[in-house]
């Protein structure tokens, strides 16, 4: 077999994503946590099925735990995206796995590749989980743009992972890819409207979230599920976020 | 013919330390070669300029004919690093490790069969983070053979096991030879050279000090070390006065004289003054000798 076959990748795959589901930590918070927080605050919260704001025109027609559910899966994107994924490339670094592979005649890209493709398999499926049992358990509203949607969080991934892939291309050590992966997933989950959903937040607030990777696939996501707009500011943003970072990461990036 | 690896006038500094001053090596094939020398003599730079992890700061590097740097995807697919501080992912089973590896060559080994030349087979579903380090060292070896390479690079590759697997170690690389691979062995054990390599390389900050088979090179020392017990004290002197004698040490009974060609002129003297020497044991040059005698001093 040739190193550079499309079999090559997937049996690279298949071992990354063995060896993924292998870790229970980062398995909790990458596939269960975001679906577990929102079931949590749903049955937990008193105001989880009132009404978000009942003095606004749009957040009386929908519960807390609707405007909660595309917090939720911003959530999902930032953990993967900054919480799991670099300190495992670093990890690979750290520990001469990407100098060893190096040495093969497999591309080194492959590995990164192989990386993304569980990353985003993992984030999928736990987004999935959130919204089922968002829909099922607490009675979630369904999107009302859901092409909006899918975009909102197809941008989002890519913008929050090109951040993650950055960390993951110049932090020195594992710990060091630890440290600036979980400081900027703390930052982002605020922006993102995890701590305080955004709509409660000050206006000054909410404008320099939108301009973040994270906030702005929350308030994109968010104006796709129950507000009538279309969120061209910050979709816009994650598209710059993302054109500028991956090239820069690719740049930047070491394998030793 | 023409040599599998030729190293000519490498140089390579690491920041602002000079890591390989001036190395030329060639091996030819089918010969195991050894890279000795004292820690950060610039052995493991070498090695890693040959691999084509690094790029020489001057002098070529030519492996098969081809240069590392460039011809690297072609190289990659016939030679095989064992690299230090390199490591599997923490969770991987030994199996999983080898399969992978075996799919990235075009004409690899069968995995099952390496593990078991490697005695790692009852290890076969075991996870990498669960390897004693001897298990880790002989995982890296099979690593580095699954891909059936035509040269294997193999650093320090017994440092750290125990002198039980040390010798199944040497046992597999003489067996890996015998298929015909190139062997390319960086240590520091002495004994590890003198068995396996057809020559070595001393090396010491960065150059080439010397270089041939390893009886050659320990026959370059006629340093003879003779030991022996006695009940009746020597006469102070006697034994220092003979020619060639560099050291004396008395403990107790027990005398060890070193020098050159000195064994037979210790026994006589001995004689002379009536003395029946116990337990007499003489020993000719070592390559660890050699080698202690050839580098350097180390600066304090």
């Amino acid at each position: 077999m040739s190193a550079t076959s499309p079999q090559v990748l997937a049996r690279l795959t298949r071992v990354e994503a063995r060896l993924y589901l292998r870790e229970p930590i980062a398995l909790f918070f990458g596939l269960v946590f975001p679906g577990l927080l929102l079931v949590v605050l749903g049955l937990v919260m008193p105001w989880a099925d009132q009404p978000f704001d009942s003095t606004d025109p749009v957040l009386s027609q929908i519960t807390a735990m609707t405007a909660y559910t595309p917090i939720v899966l911003a959530l999902a994107i930032g953990t993967v995206a900054y919480s799991t994924f670099p300190p495992m490339m670093a990890t690979y670094r750290e520990k001469g796995v990407l100098r060893r592979l190096s040495t093969t005649p497999l591309p080194p890209s492959r590995l990164l590749v192989a990386q993304l493709l569980v990353h985003l398999a993992s984030l999928l499926a736990a987004s999935v989980l959130a919204v089922v049992a968002g829909v099922v358990i607490l009675d979630v509203s369904l999107p009302t743009q859901p092409a909006l949607v899918l975009l909102g969080f197809v941008l989002g991934a890519a913008s929050s992972i090109a951040v993650g892939c950055l960390i993951a291309a110049v932090a020195p050590t594992t710990g060091a890819a630890t440290g600036t992966g979980m400081s900027v997933y703390m930052l982002s989950m605020f922006f993102a409207g995890v701590w305080l959903p955004l709509p409660l937040m000050p206006e000054v607030v909410q404008t320099i979230s939108r301009f973040t990777p994270l906030g702005a696939a929350s308030q994109a996501l968010a104006a796709g599920w129950y507000e009538h707009r279309f969120p061209g500011v910050e979709l816009l943003v994650m598209v710059v976020w993302t054109a500028v970072l991956v090239p820069l990461a690719a740049r930047l990036f070491r394998w030793t | 013919m023409t040599p599998v690896i030729q190293v000519e006038h490498l140089r390579k500094a690491c920041g602002t330390k000079v890591a390989v001053d001036d190395v030329s090596l060639t091996v030819d094939r089918g010969e195991i070669v050894g890279v000795l020398g004292p820690n950060g003599a610039g052995k493991t730079t070498t090695v890693e300029c040959i691999a084509g992890l690094r790029a020489p700061d001057a002098g070529t590097v030519r492996v098969n004919g081809l240069d590392p740097r460039k011809d690297g995807p072609v190289l990659r697919e016939r030679v095989a690093p064992q690299l230090q501080e390199s490591e599997m992912p923490a969770r991987i089973r030994v199996i999983e490790a080898m399969e992978l590896y075996a799919s990235f060559y075009a004409d690899p080994a069968d995995p099952d069969e390496l593990l078991r030349d490697l005695g790692l087979v009852d290890r076969r579903d075991v996870q990498f983070r669960r390897l004693s380090g001897g298990q880790k060292q002989r995982l890296s070896v099979a690593l580095a053979l699954v891909g059936n390479p035509e040269v294997a690079i193999l650093d320090e590759l017994t440092t750290g096991l125990d002198p039980q697997a040390r010798r199944e170690t040497w046992g597999l690389i003489e067996r890996v030879r015998d298929r015909g691979v190139t062997i390319l062995l960086v240590t520091h054990f002495m004994d590890e050279a003198e068995r396996l390599c057809d020559r070595v390389m001393l090396i010491d900050a960065g150059r080439v000090i010397a270089e041939g088979s390893p009886a050659d090179l320990a026959a370059r020392v006629n340093q003879q070390t003779v030991r022996f017990r006695t009940t009746t004290p020597v006469p102070a002197g006697l034994l220092e006065a003979l020619p060639g004698v560099a050291a004396v040490v008395v403990d107790g009974g027990h005398y060890e004289v070193r020098g050159a060609d000195v064994a037979v002129d210790v026994v006589l003297a001995l004689n002379g003054v009536g003395i029946r020497p116990e337990r007499l044991t003489a020993e000719q040059g070592s390559l660890e000798e050699a080698f202690v005698s050839l580098v350097r001093p180390v600066e304090v």
